[in-house]
């Protein structure tokens, strides 16, 4: 029995019943394939670690991406 | 016949070594959709597009097109900036979000605001910026006021391009203060291109004019009636501008003129034409 993971994603709380990836957390919100940088706790995430490292209860996690700018 | 090429091959804007044969440089913000954006990009000639990094829209955006999907890094230089950012922490957080979304792409626009209703920029804060993202290997274009010295020592820190407001942010109040941008233009070595401001066609021509390397604008194409129409217009200036600059207007007269036609060998020389 796990307890549940507890985290503030892009400014809004959520909550996992389970551990998760990274990885496993972008396809979760069907944003796979997608261009995107991973932040966590002010610390960004490369891309290649994105399968390797997992969610953590209390983390501030921020899922960014390109929009139009001047 | 005509040169099939009125601009010269070799006259490139070169910022942090990479020449670009388009001196206009667009955004991409304001545009109905990224049909409308693409095409007014690819009227425009612009090779460096501006975006901005946003959070993703959680749980409502599956299968929505994106940015990049309209405008592909593989055929434009993708130039990330810091709007909406009033620290130089936050700009600096922001970029490294950036460099990661972009495979490690160091060009970057940099801005830090100071105040939300005139977006003018916050220098200290945009000095403090600039020196953490040039030590931790940015090519920094850097969003400034038109003071002298603070592009002066925005250069000083290592950033690749000095860009001056003309006017405020999506003011479209043209080129407000041309005489700072020209002693800017005389003390500073990196490129200094006029961002912000930029109303019509005729501004970005008198940037040019000015000796301006190049012009950064977003408002004034995707907010006129026809952006796609504008954004060649907007080409075709910063070309005319540039080319006015490099040929070198003629001298002003302003108390005498100067006849174009011959002043002899008139068919009824006039006897009343006063002496």
């Amino acid at each position: 029995m796990s307890a549940p993971i507890r985290v503030v994603l892009n400014g809004a709380p959520r909550e996992f019943p389970a551990p998760l990836t990274f990885s496993e957390l972008i396809d979760e919100l069907a944003l796979g394939g997608r261009r995107l940088a991973v932040e966590r706790n002010g610390e960004i995430i490369p891309r290649g670690r994105l399968g390797e490292e997992s969610l953590a209860d209390g983390d501030r996690i921020e899922v960014v991406m390109a929009v139009g700018g001047g | 016949m005509n040169a099939p090429e009125r601009i010269e091959a070799g006259d490139a804007l070169v910022v942090a070594g990479k020449a670009y044969r388009s001196r206009l440089l667009v955004g991409t913000g304001k545009y109905r959709d990224f049909d409308e954006t693409r095409r007014a990009v690819e009227a425009s000639g612009a090779e460096i597009v501006t975006v901005a990094i946003r959070r993703t829209n959680i749980g409502q955006n599956a299968g929505e097109p994106s940015l990049l999907e309209a405008l592909p890094p593989s055929r434009y230089t993708i130039l990330p900036n810091t709007a909406g950012c009033y620290t130089a922490e936050d700009a600096v957080r922001t970029l490294r979000l950036a460099r990661e979304l972009l495979d490690g792409h160091a060009l970057v626009k940099l801005e830090v605001l100071g105040d939300a209703r005139t977006l003018y920029p916050n220098m200290p804060e945009t000095l403090a910026a600039a020196k953490t993202l040039v030590a931790d290997g940015f090519q920094v274009m850097a969003y400034c006021s038109d003071d002298p010295i603070m592009a002066k020592q925005l250069e000083d820190l290592g950033c690749v391009a000095v860009m001056p407001l003309a006017s405020l942010i999506g003011s479209g109040m043209g080129i407000v203060n041309p005489w700072n941008l020209r002693i800017i233009i005389d003390r500073v070595q990196v490129p200094v291109l006029v961002d912000a401001g930029i109303g019509t066609a005729s501004d970005a021509a008198i940037a040019m004019e000015l000796g301006c390397d190049g012009v950064l604008m977003n408002t004034a194409i995707a907010k006129a009636r026809e952006p796609v129409r504008m954004a060649r217009a907007m080409k075709l200036a910063v070309e005319a501008g540039r080319e006015a600059w490099l040929a070198g207007r003629m001298p002003a007269k302003p108390y005498e003129a100067s006849a174009s036609s011959p002043a002899s060998g008139l068919i009824a020389p006039s006897a009343s034409a006063p002496k």
